[in-house]
Order: C-alpha cells, then structure tokens, then sequence
C-alpha cells in the first residue's frame, strides 16, 4: 500500500486545502497523472501523483486544510499488511465554534464567579503564534501529542481579521496569503543566504536583428520575444556551471538532476510564482517560447502542476520593456542562484574605437556563496554574454 | 600516505585502539604525562585499552596500582598539582564511587579554595556503562552524578575520533577532567580521518541533521539514537541528533539552537531519569527555549532498577531504539 500526501509545493508552503479530487476509490492511476487541485498560498495547484496503483481510500475530503506530508489518500499495493491497511480514523471536522464546555463534575473546590473554560492543549509556540495571529487557540483542533494545538495547526488555521471578519478568499488565489508566501521565503533567504551579485551588460543587435528577421514572417501568437533567447543563452549557461544550479540543503550544497529555470511571473492582483520549464537546456528557441507562453497562461488561472512549483533548480526574472534597467534579485530557497535581465535600452557602445548606439541588455546574477563563488559567477554571465553574440545559431 | 594525492588515507580502527593511541601520544610527547591504575601495565587493563604499552613506554609512564581508588585517585591529584600531567584509570564508574572523596572533595575543590593558586590538571578515565552482563555493580551509567559537580569537567566520547583527540585537550585543561568511556564502545569500529589532529573539549555536535525532532543523547547511547533517527527517515520524521560530548558544562547554544528549529525534544540518556543529566537539561530547555516548543520535552533513559545480570532483563532495562522510536514519532505525529 503506498500513501499519497500532501506534497510541499516550495519552502514557504505549510499547508494546503483540498479543493477538487479527480479520482475516486477503485479508479487505476499512474505516476504522472493529475488526482487532485490542492490550494496553496500560490493559487491552485493541480497535483500528481508519483505511484502507479489503485486508489483505495481518499483520506482528505474536498474543503480538507492540511498540513505538508498529511496522507490524503491511500493506493493498493502489492504488499500490504495487517498492521500497515488498518485505516487510521479520520479526524473529526473543525467545528464552527467549540461547544461549551461542561463544568468539572465531582470535586468541589473552592467556588468562583464565572465557570473557567476547559482548556484546549496548546504547545508554547503555537499559543505564541496564535497570539501575533490574532487566532484563537480554542477553536482550533489539535494534532499535535496529546492532542495538543501545534504551530502546524495554527499556521493551518485561517488567520483572523481584526475585527471579526473573516478574511474573503478568492477560489484558487489569495493575495494576502501570496504576500505571506513570499514574505516568509523573502525573509528566509535574506537571513540565511549570503549573496553576492555580479552584472554583465550584454550588447545585442545581433540577437534583435535575428529576431526581427523570424518575427516578420509570423503572426503575432507565434513569435518569439528577446527573453526567449535571453531564457536559452541562460539555460545553456547554466548546464556548463553546474554548481549554480541546485539547492543548499542541510549544510551543503545538492546539484540538480539537469535545468529546470524556474520562470519568475507576475500575477495579476499581486504577487508571483516560477514554475519550472523543465530540461530548459534540451529545448529550442521555440520550444521556449511555447513553454513561456503556456505557464504564464496558467499561472494566471490557477492551473500550475505541483512538480512545476517544486522542480526549479535556477531562477530568472526578466523585467521586461516596462521594467527597470537592472534587477539585484534575491534568491529563492533553498536555490542557490538567480538571474535577473533588465529592460533592453539603447546605450552608448564602443565599436571598433567609434561610439555607437547600441542596444543593450543588463544580466545580474544573486549567488549564494556558500555554494559558489564569484568566479564561477563571472565564467556564467560570460558564457551567456558570449551566446548571445552568437545569435544566429543559438 | 596515497601516492596520489599527497594525502594520508583515513583508518579504520576501534575506539579502544583510538583510546590507546591517544595515551601513547600523550606521553610521547610530554615527560609529565603518565597512566595510572588497576591491572592497567601488566594485565593491560581491564578492557585491554593500554595492552602492550607497559612494555613498550615502561612500567615508570604505565604504573600499576593498588586496588585501592581512594588512594590512587589521590596520588594523582597529588601529582597534577605537583606539575605532572596524570592520567588515572579507573575500571568502572562504579567503583569510582570509592574515590568520590579524592574527586569531589580533592580534586573539585583545591584550585578554587586555594584561591587559583593550586590548577588540578588530572585526567581521570572511566568505563561507563551496561550492555556487558556486568550486572549491578559494574553497569551503571553515573556520569551524570560527576556532571553535578562544579570544578570538574566531564566528557563522553562517543566516535572513533573523539576517543582519540579528546584526551590531548582535557590533559591541556588545567581543572581535572574525567573521560567516560561507554563499555559498548570499545569494539566499535570507524574511518579516523588524518586531517583532523584534534578536537574541542567545549562544543556539542550534530551528528545528523534533520528539521522534525531533536534527540539530544551522548556516549553510548548515540548509535541507538542514530538508528533511530534513521528509522524515523523512513517514516518522513526527519531528527536531528545531538551527541553532547562534554557533559559539564553543557553546550545549550547548540540544544537550543536545534529545538527553536525543530520546536520538539527528546532526551535519551542510559541514566537514570531521577535527579538526572537529562532531567537537567529538560529543566534548561524548558527554562531557555518554553516558548519555541511545540510539544512536550521527553526523555528515554534507563529504567530505575539496578542493572540486572540477565540479559533479556538487561536489554528491557536499558534504553532501545524502538523505544526512542516510539517516543519521536508520538511527538511528531501527535496522538
């Protein structure tokens, strides 16, 4: 029997709401499929699932909150034992307000005025979250030992508004919940990595003019943008430096399996995401720009997968025209690089001893030196400067 | 040496023979350093740690004593304050309590109440410890009673490593150290890395990094706690273990940096919990770092009985690693 649980979606996920199964016990799944839209900080996210079998059980029904590694469904394996199929029983659902609660029977003590609460068990750190939550621990059910409310918990629990109100949720994305998100994972990075940033700037009539040239004979859904080729000479980049492209977990540093860019997208209403384009390395220009085009148009309704919010091994953000010239980005954890391209602007540029207009891109690049330094650095910025001089055959 | 690299290849050897290289370089390298105690030249001691070196350092560095430990234990701090640098072999913490006076008394107390003018640097090492079918009188673990004591510094080596490169530092320590040696140990077996010539007699360390738990142990009990922490990898608990090393004082920057980060603790300690080590760093968790927790502190120790001769009833007394187990996974996944 394998058990299927809610994955972790980043470093700043917690917790995450069932919103939709798409599968039901008896149905056969294999690794790969979709099985379930799950609700994030960063939107819906549609989950697959890593294990062919045959659901047995959904453990979490839809409107289910849950925290990170709850099992939210059970698949029949080969192997099952007594003592692994015993169904754990599910855990009641939160009540709306907790009842009240009956006074002590027997013992009579010494009589006070108002009927003392029976206390729901609290760990410290949860009764102090809650407490710059504005939650009360009361209502909240606890998983923790002993039955106790947990931090977990707390973090599950919708935060309060002062007030009374209830924070609104928009289906599939909340814009406080995202600022929350990104502040945790923001905050997390600035006090763990050390980063350093190199900039290059990039000269590139020759990339524009191939553009130009492919661009003329295609309909405006099929052309290619400048980030597109920016996104390809990075992805090439990064396949030669290896230690840039991973993640920095227990102490050291994890290489990734190959290039998955994670590509930074602003959402509407606030708030970004960057899913991965997956292999960025092995994919033509093309291939690119379809990849670009397709999450952002998912990434603004709601329909990213959970392995593209997982997967990134490097992140890029491009500004684009309407952005600032340079980007000193900050890394997103537990990655160990990030690569920002600016606004493209005519500059001054020397060209064989004569100033000239020419256009021009601003490359950073945030290390985190305690994986790399920034040498290793310096040769990528180089090695993208040098693709992109190269952009007939890029 | 490898050829290759230049580099000399690490090797493998047991935590006796670590114990032993380190008393043999130790007195290589400093006429004041020698080794005394019961059956420790001619019979090589009792669990054979200074087999072979009498004959080669000489019965003047490897001295045979009386079975008296009231009496050596106070000739050696008699010869720390007289500028040697002794080391004293004491067979079991059992039968250190004979030498409770010399050591509480003695050797805790001279330099403070000769107002600093008298330092005790001695070095007193001990087996610790069950697991053997010693029964009552040679398998308690009572580390934790000499970590009571201010004046004396206490040290478990667990590793391979830290049973060669701890003793070099506490024979450096001007206040006397004791050295507990678990039992179980001694025939355990691992890489000793060249590059590192010594160790810090003040840190504790993670032996295994992990964002769930903290299980904080030392001495022999590690390697039951690092089973467990594997096993608990399985389930997706991830621990951290921490191996105390140096029992008094106790490093808490590194406890409570691990607890604010995993928010849960357990203890496992081969004491006994009542008036324990483990009760003691509870009590400092709870005191330094309540509002980081997010579930009780737990503790895993031996249970309160002598030590039986039997083995099953030796084993059941003693902390296993099922138990430790039992008692992470309860805090992490709730119940």
């Amino acid at each position: 029997m394998t058990e299927f649980r809610m994955p972790s979606l980043g470093a700043d996920m917690e917790a995450g709401t069932l919103v939709e199964w798409l599968v039901k016990p008896g149905d056969r799944v294999k690794r790969g499929s979709v099985v379930a839209v799950v609700e994030t900080q960063k939107g819906a996210i549609e989950i697959e699932i890593f294990n062919d079998g045959l659901v047995s059980e959904i453990v979490v029904p839809v409107g289910g909150r849950v925290p990170v590694g709850t099992v939210l469904a059970r698949l029949d394996g080969p192997a099952i034992t007594p003592a692994q199929a015993a169904p754990p029983s599910l855990p009641p659902p939160l009540p709306a307000a907790a009842p009240p609660p009956a006074p002590p029977p027997s013992v009579p003590i010494v009589p006070i005025a108002t009927a003392a609460p029976s206390r729901q068990p609290a760990s410290p750190a949860a009764r102090r979250l809650a407490g710059e939550r504005g939650i009360d621990i009361q209502r909240l059910r606890g998983t923790g030992a002993g039955g106790a409310v947990t931090v977990a918990d707390v973090e599950a629990a919708a935060p309060t508004v002062p007030g009374g109100e209830t924070g609104r949720r928009r289906a599939g994305f909340d814009p406080a919940a995202m600022r929350q998100a990104i502040a945790a994972a923001m905050s997390r990075s600035k006090r763990e990595i050390p980063h350093y940033y190199l900039s290059q700037t990039v000269e590139i009539s020759g990339a524009l003019a191939r553009l130009e040239r492919v661009n003329r004979e295609r309909l405006p859904p099929d052309r290619i943008l400048p980030a597109a080729f920016f996104l390809r000479a990075i992805a090439l980049a990064m396949a030669k430096t290896p230690e840039l492209n991973g993640f920095w977990e227990e102490g050291r540093f994890r290489p990734g399996d190959s290039v998955h860019i994670g590509w930074a997208i602003a959402l509407r209403g606030g708030g970004l995401v960057a899913p991965a384009i997956r292999d960025a390395d092995h994919r033509s220009l093309d291939e690119l720009m379809a990849s670009m085009r397709d999450l952002v148009l998912r990434a603004r309704s709601a329909g990213l997968r959970s392995s593209e919010l997982s997967d990134p091994t490097v992140t890029v953000t491009s500004l684009g025209d309407r952005g600032a010239e340079t980007v000193l980005p900050i890394i997103y954890p537990p990655q160990v690089a990030m690569i920002g391209i600016g606004r493209i602007v005519t500059r001054p540029w020397v060209v064989n001893g004569a100033i000239e207009p020419r256009p021009v891109v601003t490359i950073t690049l945030a290390g985190d030196h305690r994986a790399s330094d920034g040498h290793r650095g310096g040769v990528l910025l180089a090695e993208i400067d040098r693709l992109l001089q190269e952009a007939e055959t890029l | 040496m490898s050829a290759a690299t230049g580099t000399p290849a690490p090797r493998r050897m047991t935590y006796r023979e670590a114990c032993k290289q380190a008393i043999r370089a130790a007195i290589l390298a400093d006429p004041r350093v020698f080794l005394m105690g019961e059956d420790v030249a001619r019979y090589g001691g009792c669990y054979a740690v200074t087999k072979g070196l009498a004959a080669e350092l000489g019965e003047a560095r490897i001295r045979d004593t009386p079975l008296s430990e009231n009496g050596y234990v106070g000739a050696g701090i008699g010869a720390a304050i007289a500028g040697m640098r002794p080391i004293v072999e004491i067979m079991t913490v059992n039968f250190s309590l004979l030498a409770l006076d010399q050591i509480v008394n003695s050797a805790a107390t001279i330099p403070h109440m000769s107002g600093g003018q008298f330092a005790v640097p001695l070095v007193i090492r001990m087996a610790t410890g069950a697991g053997l079918q010693l029964a009552a009188q040679h398998s308690h673990s009572l580390e934790g009673w000499y970590a009571h004591v201010p004046g004396l510094k206490i040290l478990a080596p667990a590793t391979v490593e830290d049973a060669r490169h701890m003793l070099q530092p506490a024979l450096d320590d001007p206040n006397p150290v004791l050295i507990f040696e678990h039992v179980m140990l001694y025939n355990r077996e691992d890489e000793l890395e060249p590059s590192i010539t010594g160790v810090d007699i003040v840190s504790a360390k993670i032996r295994r990094p992990g964002r769930d738990i903290t299980l904080v142990t030392h001495g022999g009990m590690l390697f039951k706690t690092l089973e467990a922490a594997a096993v608990l990898h399985e389930e997706g608990i991830e621990a951290e273990v921490i191996d105390l090393r140096v029992l008094r004082p106790l490093d808490m920057a590194t406890i409570l940096g691990s607890v604010a980060r995993t928010r849960r603790v357990v203890i496992v300690d081969e004491g006994w919990k009542s008036g324990s080590l483990s009760a003691e760093v509870a009590a400092r968790i709870a005191d330094e770092a309540f509002y980081e927790l997010d579930a009780p502190i737990r503790r895993v120790c031996s249970r309160e009985v002598p030590i039986p001769y039997s083995a099953h009833l030796e084993k059941a007394a003693l902390p296993q690693t099922p138990a430790i187990v039992a008692m992470a996974r309860g805090l992490v996944k709730g119940g």
